[in-house]
């Protein structure tokens, strides 16, 4: 068996480990943690859809997680007040829904932004994708109707059919549902023609445009998936804390994301789920001890940039194999 | 006589005051290997970026199979079955070289917009990609990753790629560029073997191949089109031999 594949197992193992610990030693605590882990995870796997695959550093996609997360908060707060968002179209308290509206609205945000942003390449890409999302960040910050700077609370968790999603459990397993969902996806997008296509924009887009396929159809189809996958994670993650802000919106969020990526390393398929295990871990474990937490974050982070360049995956199970 | 496939028409390109494609006329005909030559600074790779559409001419009209392609987009132009080499191998270094070919495979089968099928599975995309792969010599090399193929594998690589993508033209900017005098003559058969199939357009440095294989030889200096003929008209060619080949040749 490929080292990377016992890599993934082992993942998926920690995985399950945190609910078991968590009902064993009575710490529901854990499974909140666990979802926060689940839920980054899913983000950044959509992020790896672009970053990893197609090479393209987006530091904005907190703008799609926040979209996400506005949409499950406002959806909800029409349906508990029960009055229509436009006339004739009510809120609703359902995930589904709320998942689909998110995916649909992040990736046709995404479209315009990455029509613009992927004419240009680079530095300027990773700016123009920010500015894009401090747009829509101050944007939030300045519209009071749905709390402007203080964000937006809803009281009472989104429903799953069958589901009793106020229970930490049912949750937890909802969001890591759909995180399995999104890895299978990005596990066929790679496999197929399509992720291909992709991987070759990010080695020598020149080649892709040789062999008669255009470079920015596929950047931009990419992007658009990516960001859906991001504003799912979104919704998620208003429903675990029942509150949205303009923080989800903010760069500090997009550079979370590629942090993520980066430390459990690039464009591999449980990259993002081991960068959110380390991220998740350390924030609790050294969070407890002192505030600046994020300063060892940083010393990772050097250490892997510096050592070990395909991230904790790369450490562990070499480079990546295309067949 | 045959219409041609590739018709350039007047083609202009400027760099600020440096006229690099002066009024370039050419033709490619069905069946025929046409090289192009011309010292160094002469302005052929210039003249193949705008035949392949790396770059617009400022003047000119490039028309291929009947069609007018001055301003189509370089992917367009190889799914018209225009396809290209490069004079710096340009392939993905972290692809297998099979891999490398099946995605020229998939680009003509239009099947780029597909998300769930796996390609590794799927072998009408497989067996083509093998068998370009053969016919450029390179079978036993499918599962190497590119960047570790030796640079005449890569060489060989770039034209199992073009080969790929179904071409009724090639435009081959320096296929022999680096290559030993063996890897040379390897490329001359591999080359010849082709010549009934497609047409090429034959940039090249390395005399004895162009004279081995061209039907018709044009001769660019300083942008323009000084002659063109077969190899015993150019090599009598008076300007030629002035501006070019030298006395000895």
């Amino acid at each position: 068996m490929a080292r990377e594949t016992v890599f993934n197992g082992l993942m998926i193992l920690v995985l399950a480990a945190i609910p078991a610990a968590a009902l064993l030693f009575e710490e529901p605590f854990y499974l909140t943690l666990a979802t926060r882990l689940a839920i980054l995870a899913l983000a950044a796997v959509g992020l790896n859809v672009a970053l990893g695959l197609g090479g393209l550093v987006s530091f904005g996609h907190a703008a799609f997680f926040g979209i996400g997360g506005y949409v499950a908060g406002i959806l909800a707060v029409h349906a508990f007040n029960m009055e229509p968002l436009l006339p004739g179209l009510p809120g609703t308290k359902s995930m589904p829904v709320i998942w689909v509206v998110s995916m649909l609205l992040a990736a046709l945000i995404a479209l315009p932004m990455g029509a613009i942003s992927l004419r240009t390449s680079g530095v300027y890409f990773i700016m123009i994708t920010l500015a894009f999302a401090q747009m829509i960040y101050y944007f939030a910050i300045s519209w009071p109707a749905y709390g402007g700077e203080d964000g937006l609370s809803f009281y009472v968790r989104n429903g799953f059919p069958g589901v009793n999603t106020l229970q930490p459990l049912p949750f937890l397993l909802v969001c890591y549902g759909l995180l399995a969902a999104a890895l299978l996806f990005f596990w066929r997008l790679q496999h197929s023609p399509f992720g291909a296509a992709l991987q070759a924009a990010r080695q020598n887009d020149v080649r892709l445009a040789a062999v008669g396929i255009r470079p920015f159809k596929i950047r931009l189809t990419a992007f658009a998936l990516s960001a859906a996958i991001t504003g799912v994670a979104g919704a998620l993650f208003a429903d675990l804390n029942r509150f949205v802000s303009p923080s989800m919106l903010s760069w500090h969020l997009s550079g979370e994301l590629i942090v993520l990526i980066i430390l459990g390393g690039v464009g591999r398929l449980f990259g993002p789920v081991a960068g959110a295990t380390v991220y998740v871990f350390l924030e609790y474990g050294l969070g407890g001890i002192t505030e600046r937490w994020q300063f060892f974050l940083g010393l990772i982070l050097l250490g892997v940039v510096l050592f070990a360049r395909g991230g904790i995956i790369g450490l562990f199970a070499g480079r990546p194999r295309h067949g | 006589m045959a219409e041609p496939l590739l018709q350039l028409r007047g083609l202009k390109k400027s760099f600020g005051a440096l006229l690099a494609t002066d009024n370039v006329s050419l033709t490619l005909r069905p069946g025929e290997i046409h090289a192009l030559i011309g010292p160094n600074g002469a302005g052929k790779t210039t003249l193949i970026h705008q035949i392949a559409g790396t770059l617009q001419p400022d003047e000119g009209e490039l028309r291929f199979a009947g069609q007018d392609i001055t301003s189509l987009h370089m992917a367009d132009r190889v799914q018209l079955g225009l396809a290209r080499t490069f004079q710096v191998s340009s392939v993905l270094p972290e692809f297998s070289a099979l891999r490398n070919v099946m995605l020229a495979v998939q680009a003509r089968q239009g099947t780029s917009f597909r998300f769930f099928a796996d390609v590794r599975r799927d072998a009408r995309l497989t067996d083509a990609a093998a068998e370009c792969l053969a016919r450029a010599g390179l079978d036993g090399r499918a599962a190497v990753p590119a960047a570790e193929l030796s640079h005449g594998e890569r060489r060989r690589l770039e034209i199992a790629i073009a080969l790929a993508t179904g071409p009724r033209a090639l435009l081959l900017d320096e296929p022999m560029a680096g290559l030993g005098p063996e890897g040379s003559k390897d490329l001359v058969v591999l080359l010849n073997a082709l010549r009934s199939e497609v047409p090429m357009l034959l940039v090249e440095h390395d005399m004895d191949a162009v004279f081995a294989l061209a039907d018709r030889i044009s001769v660019l200096v300083y942008g323009r089109v000084i002659a063109t003929g077969t190899a015993d008209e150019i090599r009598r060619h008076p300007e030629v031999r002035a501006a070019y080949l030298g006395d000895d040749a």
